[in-house]
């Protein structure tokens, strides 16, 4: 069998340029394996071969991360890899970032199989584990002799194309792919067997983990509409025309705030839509139809309501991660408190 | 309430002059029982055997019945389609093992069955495995869809009676004795033991997604308290046309699983103490009434755990989450029985309701997983059906013959009572 070639991505601290004061240093590579590459080499399969190794400062790649990915995928594609492996990036957020984010475009890109390992609070871990196989680590560094093996024995499977095994067998972070599986016992058993465990107090472990939705209590109506002010929040993507902040159209990372002071309606000419996931054409004809601008600066000139807040907040729901949705309503409630708004008006689509 | 079962193994069915069971083989004489199926809703009624292994897809499959004979005790087995709904349960029941008897025929609403009896379609299907004696019934012009539902729903009622006949004076090949005694009695027969009972889910979203209690609509019903014995006497059979690989047919309520299993452990690990049948209406009011006297009547009970199990999907989800968090409130351990549709993929959410106390879930499987079933040389039924019933899509029967569709489609292949050995984990 011809040899395997992997390419190791690493930071310019693993990748032995620095610390933090060389942070900012643009990719580069090395031929063969280099700082935790040694032991990964190791641990791999005889005919696997670390070919490359491709090393970016942190700070570098989160702020130039279109430029630095390009750069790197690039660099890595010059060593015609069968896998690539980043990290293990261990509880490091923008080094997490950067192994989630290039282990992602390497699969997409190159089409060839690609994992890192990181610990379960990293930011990486939450953004990309269903995307990519993440192995658990430990949260630092010290943890780098137990991580390296478990990363290995993965990298060996999906190099060679070997069944993967589940989560807890494997040691990555579940993917969140239901698989049908032949258990040895039928379901009725097994129900038997859990409510034994269950009533006895002992470990079991459920087949399907409920997820858990975050159910908000809605706030008591608005006493006095004709005192209140009103605000806009959408997740129907209206933005101005030519979405000068750039929201994705799907799985957005940001949200806009748009000042509206002086604007009655809506037009073809001023305002669009952004979201990738419904037919935008009558969204962009109108965009009223999806943030009611027009319909609450009337009632506003009659009194319905006291006034409308001259600044409307706005994202894509489209496939945005329930984290993302959490972290841009935390910040928009906060700054709609300060400005003493009196209640909101969500619109989707 | 004590009920022994005789089974009585079946090596294999046949046509036959007369209608008799003979050195392990049940012989049909096809005309009689052609003739006892008449029905003036039914324009057409033929009669197939089909064997594991054979090079055959059935197809719509409605419903699946097991023949059993009360041989002693009160009733007949199916009490209110059969009888005067007498109480069953109790006495001698014999039972034809490894048959069953099959309904088929023209689709009546969206959702009915596959089963292929050879091939990768086998494995997901418990009637692959069995030998099956096929009802073909096909309704007259005109037919509403509710009747034609009824009327097959009778003919295979009919059909297994007709048959079980000849299981009465043949001496079983074992007998499995099955006991639940009076509640008061009951609850203190293990004072050292956990006491448990089973809450079983009856599909009854509406016409055509029915079962029936003692002949009674499920949806009609309060929830209430049965010997776990009486569903093996066929208390609850299938009326309904729900999605067929998590629809309950009448053979897996008399042979329900989490029953038997929960017998197997009586006395040793726990006391179960009997069975709790509540339904799965449509609207909200329903659902807060049948989940609060299902709770109710688990505190009534004072036992310690449940198992509660669904039939269907979707909707469905929100009653089973309303009795896992209502019974769960009482302190009492739950564990759920399900299946899942997490999309062809896999990667979208199983359920469409939840809750943090169903931590104790077992997983059908993923109705939305989908399969190739090459083509067999034989159908029974009408193949085109498989382009619209749940789980197929226009296109799944290909030009060569084979048919592509989720296994949501095949008949069984999900079930909720936990008779097969599939489910999902998480990957």
């Amino acid at each position: 069998m011809a040899e395997i070639r992997v390419v190791h991505y690493l930071n310019q601290f693993f990748g032995q340029i620095g610390g933090e004061e060389k942070a900012d240093i643009a990719p580069l590579k090395q031929d063969g394996p280099v700082g935790p590459g040694t032991a990964l080499q190791q641990a791999l399969d005889e005919d696997m071969k670390i070919v490359g190794t491709v090393i970016c400062g942190d700070s570098y790649f989160n702020e130039n991360t279109e430029t630095a990915l390009n750069k790197i995928i690039e660099m890595i594609k010059s060593y015609n890899p069968d896998i690539v492996i980043a990290g293990p990036g261990f509880n490091a957020g923008r080094y997490g970032m950067a192994c989630g984010t290039v282990c992602k475009a390497v699969q997409e890109r190159l089409n060839i199989p690609a994992l890192t390992g990181l610990y379960e609070e990293n930011p990486g871990t939450d953004m990309f584990k269903k995307d990519i196989y993440i192995i658990k680590t430990g949260n630092s560094a010290a943890q780098m002799r137990k991580a390296v093996p478990a990363m290995a024995k993965l990298a060996v499977k999906l190099a060679k194309g070997l069944p993967v095994g589940s989560p807890d067998e494997e040691g990555y972070f579940a993917k969140g792919i239901r698989k049908n599986v032949f258990h040895e016992k039928r379901g009725s058993a097994r129900a038997v067997d859990m409510l034994v465990a269950k009533l006895k107090g002992e470990p079991f472990k459920t087949e399907y983990p409920m997820p858990i939705f975050d159910r908000v209590t809605p706030r008591p109506g608005v006493k006095d509409l004709s005192k209140a002010k009103i605000a806009l929040v959408t997740s129907g993507g209206i933005v101005p025309k030519g979405n000068p902040d750039r929201i994705e159209s799907s799985s957005a990372s940001k949200y806009g705030k748009y000042d509206i002071t002086g604007v009655y309606d809506l037009t073809e000419e001023t305002y669009e839509t952004a979201h990738g996931g419904y037919d935008p054409v009558y969204a962009n004809q109108d965009a009223d139809r999806v943030l009611p601008v027009d319909v609450l600066r009337e009632m506003e000139k009659e009194g319905i309501i006291g006034s409308l807040h001259n600044v409307f907040y706005t994202t894509v729901g489209n496939g945005t991660s329930v984290a993302n949705s959490k972290k841009f309503a935390h910040e928009i409630g906060l700054e709609l408190k300060e400005a003493g708004v009196d209640a909101i008006i969500l619109t989707s689509t | 309430m004590r009920l022994e079962l005789g089974n009585i193994y079946v090596k294999d069915v046949q046509f036959g002059a007369k209608t008799e069971f003979k050195d392990g083989i049940v012989y049909v004489n096809k005309e009689e029982l052609i003739k006892e199926l008449q029905d003036e809703r039914l324009s057409k009624i033929d009669v197939d055997i089909v064997r594991p292994g054979d090079s055959v897809r059935i197809c719509p499959v409605k419903d699946v019945l097991e023949p059993r004979v009360k041989v002693s005790g009160n009733g007949q087995v199916f009490p209110g389609f059969f009888g005067n709904a007498e109480v069953v349960g109790s006495g001698r029941t014999h039972v034809l093992k490894g048959m069953t008897v099959l309904t088929v025929g023209k689709i009546v609403g969206f959702q009915e069955g596959i089963i292929d009896m050879t091939g990768p379609g086998a494995d997901y299907t418990p009637f692959s495995k069995t030998i099956n004696l096929v009802i073909l019934a096909d309704k007259v012009e005109g037919l509403k869809q509710h009747e034609h539902e009824a009327a097959v729903r009778m003919a295979g009622l009919k059909a297994t009676r007709y048959i079980a006949e000849v299981a009465r004076n043949v001496e079983p090949d074992e007998i499995k004795v099955y006991e639940t005694k009076p509640l008061a009695q009951q609850l203190n027969e293990y004072p050292e033991l956990p006491k448990v009972a089973y809450v079983y889910m009856l599909q009854s979203q509406g016409l055509m997604h029915d079962t029936y209690l003692y002949g009674v609509d499920a949806k009609q019903i309060l929830p209430t308290f049965i010997y776990p014995t009486e569903v093996m006497d066929g208390a609850i059979i299938s009326g309904n046309c729900v999605s067929s690989c998590d629809k309950n047919t009448t053979f897996h309520h008399m042979n329900n699983p989490i029953i038997y299993d929960l017998y197997e452990r009586h006395g040793k690990d726990y006391n179960f103490v009997g069975v709790i049948c509540t339904n799965e209406n449509v609207t909200l009011l329903d659902k807060e009434r049948s989940s609060n006297f299902t709770a109710k009547l688990v505190e009534f009970l004072g036992v310690d755990g449940v198992i509660i199990s669904e039939e269907g999907f979707g909707n469905p989800d929100a009653d089973l989450i309303m009795n896992c968090r209502k019974i769960s409130a009482l302190g009492v351990k739950t564990v759920c029985v399900t299946d899942e549709y997490a999309g062809r993929d896999g990667a979208s959410q199983s359920l469409a309701d939840s809750h943090p106390s169903a931590d104790a879930v077992v997983s059908g499987g993923n109705a939305n997983e989908v399969i190739t079933l090459p083509k067999l040389d034989r159908v029974i039924g009408y193949i085109d059906a498989v382009n619209v019933i749940a789980g197929g899509f226009d296109g799944s029967l290909a030009e060569d013959g084979s048919i592509t569709v989720e296994i949501q489609a095949i008949t069984g292949a999900t079930n909720e009572l936990g008779y097969n050995k599939m489910g999902a984990l998480g990957f």
